[in-house]
């Protein structure tokens, strides 16, 4: 499938982007007009661009208030003036859907930019100090062993529910994973010979670690930062759903879902249109990801 | 190979060690006194007092450590604040749900999973190819509670096949037990299956490329025995350690599936238990699958080395 595609973009950008198909490869830029390239990830990018947007401009978009509640208008079934129908106290599901997706992207950012940030500290000196390396990976092996979600879940009995907890506990569920594989790119880089070459002319350790080590990390680290932020926002969802994450008054793809269950019978849309866009954020995600892979490491395209 | 377990049973103390350091903590990174949080705002000071004796918060935190994993070792993992009976008695009477659960999703997600992995790779680039992978892409992404919820809908409310939920012990009525496990297994296994289509697919296509694949087929042998007996076998080892990563997922997942089909075991008790705040049991139930999970994954890794010669004869 990845071939045909290369095939369609080559042909493609011969007709459309000029300035796309000037970048050459070599250029600093060449991932970025692989990725431009590849059909499905530039259309799920597309889509996340758009649910952010709708959901940053949720109140100037939608005529009804997520917590309004209309008692004459009760489980409407999905109509032209509520798309996603209305729940048990009349409040409209397509607006709550919005207001969710605020805080899915919200924890899925956070949790990616946490993790990512201790991750890659933990990683770099756990690859680069032999000295600390087994503690530290002894440590991350330890926190690996709990299946994460049950960790997760373990994490937020103890601190109990709101939006910065859950972001809390899936940080530091995620943040192994980043040491991990920042710590594989490490040890492959710090016996290169540019490293070997800017310890010569007298970088310091911090130096060498950011802008050398680090520098060469970054293709993998974004890649699995992609898996990361989807991986979040499923977590957080089910958190939410077994009310063990952000408060129940929020509207959460998650917390519907679970209000949503207790009325499957009777109104299958209270269910149904949170969960998809809860799935269909992730699968773009997940697609985005394995696009920015192929443009990074064409190597793996071969598959 | 003795000697190869051993070691690997040896490295596990150390992980067993910070894994029973995360638990042990998990009751003092609440905010505020644990026993307050515990008894909630109407507790007298006096039964506040009486509960940090019971949990034994009154020590210093070395001595509360050492002897709360002197009970773990014991499998004493101490009472339930709730239900007013031993954690450990608590849990084994839930442990036949979740493991059941976890063993028929992990069941379906091979019997799914691989077959359709080693039919996109045969037919690799076909339509038949894409849609498997589209379907796989689909399956990685759908959470496992919104597929069981969805699965629900269809086979539960509006075809009216299967039970929406509830548990039927093995021993009680067998067909009535898969009845009630069916669909949660698929549930919690459907992304497991997707993803080992993939990486079965993958692996496969690699298999195939190979010279003893060529010469097999020069032999004159059929497609069906080149696959079968030459290229899968050489497929299940990576597909092998997916399977054993598999199963953390398929242990946390089983927590969130239970809910959703409100089957009585374990998960479904330690989502229970966060409202009751009864840490005792959510202790134990963690550390009791985080324990599994490692020698799981140790199993695994040996069935690796069983498995592939090159493995076993490359440590000697």
């Amino acid at each position: 499938m990845a071939t045909s595609n290369a095939e369609l973009a080559v042909g493609r950008s011969q007709r459309s982007g000029r300035l796309l198909a000037s970048i050459r490869p070599g250029s600093k830029y060449y991932a970025l007009r692989r990725l431009a390239e590849n059909r499905m990830a530039l259309a799920s990018l597309i889509f996340l661009v758009v649910v952010l947007l709708l959901s940053l401009l949720a109140p100037l978009l939608s005529p009804y208030d997520p917590n309004y509640v209309d008692p004459v208008n009760r489980k409407l079934v999905p109509s032209g003036s509520h798309w996603f129908g209305t729940d048990d106290l009349g409040r409209d599901v397509f607006t709550r859907a919005l207001y969710g997706a605020r805080v899915s992207l919200l924890v899925g950012a956070s949790v990616t930019v946490v993790a990512a940030f201790f991750g890659s500290i933990l990683g770099l000196i756990s690859g680069f100090y032999d000295k600390v390396d087994g503690l530290i990976m002894r440590i991350m092996d330890g926190f690996m062993a709990f299946p994460s979600i049950l960790l997760a879940i373990a994490i937020m009995a103890s601190l109990g529910p709101r939006t910065i907890n859950v972001i809390v506990a899936l940080a530091v569920v995620y943040t192994p994973q980043i040491a991990r594989l920042v710590r594989g790119t490490t040890l492959g880089t710090r016996e290169q010979l540019y490293v070997e070459s800017a310890r010569v002319i007298g970088a310091r350790d911090g130096r060498i670690l950011t802008r050398y080590i680090l520098a060469n990390s970054l293709s993998p680290l974004i890649v699995q930062c992609t898996f990361i932020f989807a991986y979040a926002i499923i977590a957080e969802a089910s958190l939410s759903f077994l009310g063990a994450g952000v408060p129940p008054e929020v509207p959460t793809w998650g917390n519907m879902l679970r209000d949503g269950q207790r009325l499957l019978t009777t109104s299958w849309w209270l269910s149904v249109m949170p969960g998809t866009m809860l799935f269909v954020t992730v699968l773009a995600l997940n697609l985005f990801g394995d696009g920015l892979r192929d443009a990074l490491d064409p190597r793996s395209q071969e598959r | 190979m003795i000697s190869y377990i051993l070691r690997r049973l040896l490295l596990m103390l150390p992980v067993l060690l910070i894994v029973g350091v995360v638990v042990f903590a998990l009751v003092h990174v609440t905010p505020g006194d644990p026993a307050s949080v515990i008894l909630g705002p109407e507790a007298t000071p006096e039964q506040v007092d009486q509960l940090r004796d019971t949990l034994g918060l009154n020590d210093p935190l070395y001595i509360q450590f050492f002897s709360w994993l002197g009970g773990m070792i014991r499998l004493d993992f101490g009472d339930s604040l709730f239900l007013g009976i031993p954690v450990l008695e608590a849990l084994v009477d839930r442990l036949q749900v979740t493991s059941l659960l976890t063993l028929y999703a992990l069941a379906l997600s091979i019997i799914i999973g691989v077959p359709l992995g080693v039919i996109a790779a045969i037919r690799a680039n076909s339509v038949l190819d894409r849609v498997l992978m589209a379907v796989s892409l689909s399956g990685a992404a759908i959470p496992n509670f919104f597929l069981g919820i969805l699965m629900i809908l269809l086979f539960a409310v509006v075809l009216r096949w299967l039970p929406s939920g509830g548990y039927v012990e093995i021993n009680k009525n067998l067909s009535e037990h898969f009845q009630s496990m069916v669909l949660p297994a698929f549930a919690l296994g459907f992304s497991q299956a997707a993803l080992l289509a993939r990486i079965v697919r993958s692996s496969m296509l690699d298999v195939l490329r190979e010279d003893y694949i060529r010469t097999a087929y020069s032999k004159g042998l059929t497609e069906r025995l080149v696959v079968i007996r030459h290229a899968l076998r050489n497929v299940l080892i990576p597909a092998i350690t997916v399977i054993g990563l598999s199963l953390g997922a398929l242990l946390g997942g089983a927590v969130v599936t239970e809910t959703v089909f409100t089957l009585p075991g374990m998960g479904r008790l330690v989502v229970q238990s966060i409202a009751r705040r009864d840490f005792p049991i959510i202790q134990g139930a963690v550390m009791l699958i985080a324990v599994f999970y490692v020698l799981a994954n140790l199993l695994v890794d040996v069935l690796y080395i069983y498995l592939d010669p090159r493995i076993r004869y490359g440590n000697k």
